[in-house]
């Protein structure tokens, strides 16, 4: 269009840039600032230079804790979801006739998601005498202790979220379904087995879609907050105690503004630091359409 | 002759594998249906036992893992609508209802006018805005959470819906800004050049032509954003301190401390009905839904 006042588009993004500026250029700068200070909300921010990350990387034993429950978490999660996903996402790509209806059907879960009335359920589901535990009983396995051990507490959020793989399945569907169907033809002709096919013919031409889902997902688990603050309080002994657990509780319980920003950009840098890694690793094992590798 | 054997040689090759391709198909669809079925009961029994239980006494929640409850009750129902509180789980839902209608609506529209603008004009940083957008996209919460409450308490906006919903309304949610964007850049500008000849200014072209083209995108746009805010808890956590201004999903939250030691069934109740408007969306307009995941790619 154009022809009129060049500035015309910039009134049309006006709400945006007053919202990036007042809600987003503002604050990110300004927590940044924070991570450098002392801040209880009862005086003005003090400059305490570097001393928030010093504490928090020699004398913070809850971080040590918290970031490495945060990172089994992420490490274990992301990738479960994922391969879930893609797994039941390639048996639906196939001339089924229910396929709508198994596709809605595996979204449900997902699209209550966060929603606490879920974590709410997944206490009874795991609880001590809860579904899951009288259903072992039922077929004669001795009930598991899921919230009460530190060892299978984090695993049960893992569970939870596994169980939201809807949404990473639809995407990696449309992908699937995008396949040019004369490949699997010429490789039928071949005798090629379907793990064959799967590995050398679909695996590749969908890696830009597992790529997406790798990030998204991870930058989502990352700041995974509902499920243990629900289900498990961060407990027990801390074996769920995520690390946007702790910045909350520092920042609106303790009110350890400085603090708590300190730990917020830390788990920042992890995501960015993820993030620019798989984008800078994608050029070696993402496939675009088009490419000249083969 | 030598032709025609091998065309024959040829039809019989193409036999063979089509027989062998049909075969296995077979197999395989078996096979399929029903791991897909046993992995698909699995995952939805939670829900439905949910629902059961929800009927049940609050001695049978955790001694029948069936669905049928075996003295069916409502008092779940009854009692956990009363809530522990002086309102009742109605108040909740309304106060849900009114942080999700401004935020839906300014959603809408402030998305509608930052991608059309994206879309259709040349305008001086274009470039380094929509680079922002794209960074936004990716920026965790995490980050800016600590600032905006207290910009929001110098504001003197605690306590209130308002930052639930304002930032949407300035088009805070990248992802829909960058969807309608996306979904603008697929549509042909003949239409909106004609009425441009016809003399309509930028906005009138926005409202009369563009709008009704956007129109499926706008409805995805209403249903995230009305599941995502159904489900927010974080957001109301920080912000609302008063019971009375508590949506559903705090309110949930504060019936669990307050009854959890034996009135299971009223948590269950209320948990059922706490994901009974998001499931009903979902199901009427679930087309939607599936369309917009798989343009647009979201979260969740």
């Amino acid at each position: 269009m154009g022809g009129e006042n060049r500035y015309l588009g910039l009134a049309y993004l006006s709400p945006y840039i007053v919202g990036l500026l007042v809600f987003t250029a503002f604050p990110f700068a300004y927590s940044f600032y924070l991570s450098f200070t002392d801040y209880s909300l009862m005086s003005s921010p003090e400059w305490v230079g570097l001393d928030n990350y010093t504490k928090l990387f020699t004398r913070d034993r809850t971080f040590d804790k918290s970031l490495k429950v945060t990172l089994i978490y992420v490490f274990s999660t992301v990738p479960l979801k994922l391969v879930f996903a893609l797994f039941i996402a390639v048996i639906l790509n196939y001339k089924l006739k229910a396929i709508n209806f198994f596709r809605t059907a595996y979204y449900v879960p997902s699209i209550l998601g966060g929603s606490i009335a879920i974590a709410v359920l997944w206490r009874y589901v795991f609880a001590d005498t809860g579904l899951v535990n009288m259903v072992l009983g039922a077929v004669g396995i001795e009930g598991i202790n899921w919230f009460g051990d530190p060892t299978n507490a984090l695993f049960t959020i893992t569970l939870l979220r596994c169980w939201q793989f809807g949404s990473a399945m639809v995407i990696f569907l449309a992908a699937l379904q995008g396949v040019d169907k004369s490949l699997y033809e010429a490789a039928a002709v071949d005798d090629a087995n379907q793990w064959q096919v799967f590995r050398h013919i679909t695996l590749p031409l969908i890696t830009p879609v597992i790529f997406f889902n790798l990030i998204m997902q991870s930058v989502q688990a990352f700041q995974e907050f509902n499920g243990p603050y629900i289900i498990t309080n961060g407990g027990p002994l801390k074996s769920t105690y995520l690390l946007p657990l702790y910045i909350y509780d520092k920042a609106f319980r303790n009110f350890e503004m400085g603090y708590a920003s300190a730990i917020a950009w830390i788990l920042f840098t992890m995501i960015m630091v993820l993030t620019v890694v798989a984008f800078w690793s994608s050029k070696k094992w993402v496939y675009y359409a088009g490419d000249k590798r083969s | 002759m030598t032709v025609e054997v091998a065309n024959s040689s040829i039809a019989e090759d193409m036999d063979r594998v089509n027989r062998q391709i049909a075969r296995r198909q077979k197999i395989n669809s078996m096979v399929r249906y029903v791991l897909l079925i046993a992995v698909g009961f699995v995952m939805l029994y939670p829900l439905i036992w949910l629902v059961g239980a929800s009927f049940k006494t609050n001695s049978e929640i955790f001694t029948n893992p069936g669905f049928w409850p075996k003295e069916p009750t409502i008092s779940g129902y009854v009692k956990g609508w009363q809530t522990s509180t002086p309102y009742t789980f109605g108040h909740f839902f309304w106060n849900t209802f009114l942080i999700i209608l401004p935020k839906t609506i300014g959603t809408c529209i402030s998305a509608s006018l930052v991608a059309y603008g994206f879309a259709r004009f040349e305008f001086p940083f274009k470039r380094v805005f929509f680079s922002l957008l794209i960074a936004t996209l990716l920026l965790p919460n995490v980050v800016t959470r600590i600032p905006q409450y207290l910009l929001f308490r110098d504001m003197g906006w605690l306590d209130t819906f308002l930052p639930l919903w304002v930032p949407s309304a300035l088009a805070g949610d990248a992802f829909f800004t960058f969807m309608l964007v996306q979904f603008l850049r697929g549509i042909p500008r003949d239409m909106e050049e004609a009425a441009r000849v016809d003399g309509a200014n930028s906005l009138q072209t926005l409202w009369y032509i563009v709008t009704p083209l956007l129109a499926p995108a706008l409805i995805s746009v209403a249903l995230f954003q009305f599941m995502w805010t159904m489900n927010d808890f974080l957001g109301p956590l920080i912000y609302l301190s008063s019971v009375d201004k508590f949506p559903v999903s705090l309110a949930l939250k504060l019936s669990i401390d307050t009854t959890e030691a034996f009135d299971w069934n009223q948590i269950l109740a209320m948990s059922v009905l706490a994901i009974t408007p998001a499931l009903i969306v979902f199901f009427m307009a679930q087309k939607y839904f599936i369309e917009g995941i798989s343009t647009g790619g979201v979260k969740g």
